[in-house]
């Protein structure tokens, strides 16, 4: 028996990468990911450039530009270009970079506040019911309007977007977290490292945190999702990230005025949008399924 | 000779290809005849539950039932379609649970689980199947049907609620009942009562009972005919008395020579010094004033006991009765409201946590649930080495005294390196134990810690606590609510009932001339506590 001599972990792993929804979910996800890195080479111009005769192409339009020596030379607007005469594609590609760098922020760091806060308020009793009045009333505050507070405070921008939907995403891990450790601290084998003289600090670090990992992981891929969401719709409605940066809910706001003679500048951030969250969802969901065996059964 | 209600033959259940073993059952045969209750016995994974859920069609989809037959009066159930299976449960078969909480419908009223039976069966009218419902409950002997009709699940004690659910099997009259481990999670004395409903339900009416059981206690209080199995296969089957007392295979004779007897041996009284002195012990949950919701519950109230070195201390008790908030308090797991807890002298009932640290390796605790015990992401060695390494003994001296424990507690040293899920639950009662002995302790509390084991393993595991507590001179505090495993293993034995200690004296005594009347109750419904099983072994 050759599964029988793997850690649990390993064969958790094995497990997570024979489920379909986590290899068709995470390879979409690999692919945007390396769609936002390698976004320069991938045929693409400066995002930000503006071209007064071209304006409002439609996809596949071909002309040709001069270059800074005055050479011409061939472009094709692959998704047509937008009221600015600016390439949709290639802001597609790099919107890429924004979305994905709001998602994992704010996954990161709402986890991080997170787990700590959580395992306070699930280990030490008397701070916890403190702590989860606050969080419930952080619960109350919507993303877009703390949003408008923080942007008005600072400056739009993406660490103002990043800390606006933060902020709300925090006390739902605070939730998770102080739930698995409720029930973890009173296993008797976090008992007996009580009785084995283990310190508190150590006692959570090996005995109780490493069951919240597999929760968390799932948890994450979906804050990722409802980020990348959230991100999109502060900036359409402009008070997220500053219009001339390429994000898909710029490219989207822009194109809102014209988009019924125009369609295609709203048409495909919007699928590119939509298809990022459905695999996030989709890599989430599987990764739920084969991290926690009660969900799987339930289906 | 008549007609049997469920006769099966020759059934065979495989188990998926990834499974221990090629089927869960293999070739079984066994018949119940009217008005007769046949116990199938069995250690866990013996494949009895198995055979239950086949007859009633309940296996889950990755059983398949590849060969032999169910008949019940006659007609194959295994063969039965859907809607056939419907119909036959609940009016020519019935099955009660293990766990009568789960087994209920939290949300709705028990009369309305019980007319439910009848609504789908029969044409009766409400107030029809009303009047039967309070008919039926009046016959299981629960108070009061006339109000108790509308009470939901969780207003009744799990008795009553075990009652319920045999009065639902029961409200068709179906020839067969199938009742599996259906006192398993109840007290001694709620198990003595529903036993004795079954054995008079079935009189009454003539109900062929298939009763699943690894309670040997149990099966030599009720059953007529036993079936032992192990493994997916019948090893032996016969009257009652023919199996418990004169049984031929070889596995059946080791099971019954492992059945712990209810008299306990002759102890020689230990005098050593003492180890531990409790006095007073009081633990309140619960607050009262402004921030209290004013219930308040006295798990255990002014407790006092002493355990001397190389001295076993039994306390015997139901559910709820305290006991293990005694053993939590010594443990200190949990901080007692009053009282103190002397050890060698120092009291460590008010110590705080960093102050206590340094006691905690003097008093060690096994618990219950071998499957929850240890760690499941850290291997056997780092579990074993967690203590002394807390207490300043250099990993590479620990690893080698985890050996050595290893081996004491019988089982090989390379296994420090494997995970708890490659082990079974005796072996990881073996491992806590050892874990529990690294520190060197003073007194070793076993909570309940033989409870989840089959009665094999759990003689072995027995056996293993008296040696190291001979070898090491330990002062023992034994928890448990089996009066068996205590009349074996306990020097003295304290009973106690609602948080209070009603009976404290040399095992002996308390099992020959108990003075208190809760003793008596306890003592009188232990099941089958005049059989002694396996007879021709000396007790």
């Amino acid at each position: 028996m050759a599964t029988a001599t793997l850690s649990p972990g390993r064969q958790t792993l094995r497990r997570i990468f024979r489920n379909p929804s986590v290899l068709i979910g995470g390879t979409l996800v690999l692919v945007i990911v390396l769609m936002g890195l390698f976004a320069p080479l991938l045929g693409t111009r400066d995002p930000s450039d503006i071209s007064p005769k071209d304006r409002n192409k439609p996809p596949g339009y071909e002309t040709t530009v001069r270059d800074y020596d005055g050479n011409k030379v061939p472009v094709v607007y692959r998704l047509g270009s937008d009221t600015l005469g600016r390439d949709v594609y290639s802001r597609i590609i790099y919107g890429a970079r924004i979305s994905l760098i709001v998602g994992i922020a704010v996954a990161a760091i709402s986890i991080s506040i997170g787990t700590v806060i959580g395992v306070i308020a699930g280990y030490f009793r008397w701070l916890d019911g403190i702590i989860m009045r606050i969080m419930d009333g952080l619960m109350a505050i919507p993303a877009i309007l703390l949003a408008i507070a923080v942007v008005s405070l600072f400056n739009a921008g993406l660490a103002s977007v990043i800390i606006a939907i933060t902020v709300p995403e925090v006390p739902r891990v605070v939730r998770l977290v102080r739930s698995i450790v409720l029930s973890i601290r009173e296993e008797p084998y976090v008992e007996a490292a009580i009785t084995a003289g283990t310190r508190t600090p150590l006692l959570l670090v090996r005995h109780v945190l490493p069951n919240t990992i597999a929760p968390l992981i799932v948890q994450g891929t979906f804050i990722v999702a409802s980020a990348i969401i959230v991100e999109a719709i502060l900036s359409f409605l402009g008070i997220g990230i500053p219009p001339e940066v390429p994000t898909w809910g710029n490219i989207m706001a822009e194109g809102r005025s014209v988009f019924q003679i125009f369609p295609h500048n709203i048409l495909y951030p919007g699928l590119v949008l939509a298809l990022t969250v459905l695999s996030i969802n989709m890599l989430g969901d599987g990764l739920r399924d084969t991290l926690d065996p009660r969900f799987a059964k339930r289906v | 000779m008549v007609e049997p209600v469920l006769d099966v033959r020759g059934l065979t259940v495989a188990l998926p290809s990834d499974g221990d073993r090629a089927n869960a059952v293999e070739d079984i045969s066994l018949t119940v005849a009217p008005g007769e209750i046949v116990c199938v016995v069995g250690e866990s994974g013996s494949g009895k539950s198995v055979t239950a859920s086949a007859v009633m069609g309940l296996l889950p989809a990755a059983l398949k039932p590849v060969a032999g037959e169910a008949l019940l009066e006659g007609e194959n159930t295994l063969a039965a379609n859907k809607t056939r299976l419907r119909a036959l449960r609940g009016t020519r078969m019935a099955m009660i649970f293990q766990e009568p909480m789960t087994a209920l419908n939290p949300v709705a009223r028990v009369g309305e689980q019980i007319a439910e039976m009848l609504e789908i069966h029969t044409g009766m009218s409400a107030s029809e199947r009303r009047a039967r419902a309070i008919e039926i409950m009046q016959m299981v002997h629960l108070p009061d049907p006339e109000k108790m009709i509308d009470a939901y699940p969780h207003q009744l004690s799990g008795g009553q609620r075990q009652r319920i659910m045999i009065a639902i099997a029961l409200v068709l009259d179906p020839a067969l009942l199938i009742a599996d481990e259906p006192t398993t999670a109840l007290d001694v004395t709620t198990q003595a009562q529903i036993l004795t409903l079954i054995k008079e339900m079935q009189e009454r009416r003539g109900t062929g009972v298939l009763f699943i059981t690894h309670d040997f206690g149990v099966v030599a209080e009720i059953a007529d005919r036993v079936v032992v199995m192990q493994h997916g296969k019948i090893v032996e089957q016969g009257t009652r008395d023919e199996v418990l007392m004169r049984p031929q295979a070889p596995y059946t004779q080791m099971l019954m020579a492992s059945v712990p007897s209810m008299t306990p041996p002759a102890r020689t009284p230990v005098v050593g010094a003492r180890a531990i002195d409790v006095t007073g012990l009081s633990k309140q949950y619960g607050k009262t004033g402004l921030f209290g919701d004013g219930r308040v519950v006295l798990a255990a109230d002014d407790v006092t006991l002493h355990v001397n070195k190389g001295e076993t201390l039994g306390i015997v008790g139901e559910s709820g009765s305290g006991k293990s908030t005694v053993a939590r308090c010594i443990a200190r797991l949990i901080a007692p409201t009053a009282g103190s807890i002397s050890l060698h002298g120092t009291e460590i009932a008010t110590l705080p946590e960093a102050r206590l640290r340094p006691h905690r390796r003097k008093v060690q605790i096994v618990f219950q649930d071998p499957y929850r015990s240890l760690n499941p992401r850290r291997t056997i060695g780092l579990s074993l080495i967690e203590a002394p390494v807390n207490f300043g003994i250099p990993k590479d001296q620990a690893l080698a005294s985890a050996r050595s424990l290893m081996e004491l507690v019988g089982l090989s040293a390379d296994a420090l390196d494997r995970y708890p899920h490659q082990f079974s639950g005796g072996q990881r009662q073996r491992i806590c134990i050892a874990r529990a002995l690294a520190v060197e302790p003073d007194v070793l509390i076993a909570d309940e810690a033989v409870s989840a084991l089959d009665v094999s393993v759990q003689a072995q595991v027995l056996e293993l606590l008296d040696d190291i507590r001979a070898r090491y001179n330990l002062a023992m505090l034994f928890i448990t609510h089996d009066l068996r495993v205590a009349a074996q293993i306990c020097d003295r034995l304290m009973v106690m009932q609602k948080g209070v200690v009603v009976e404290h004296g040399p095992t002996g005594q308390v099992f020959r001339d108990p003075a208190n009347e809760y003793t008596k109750l306890l003592l009188e419904a232990a099941p089958g506590r005049d059989v002694t099983f396996g007879a021709g072994r000396a007790v």
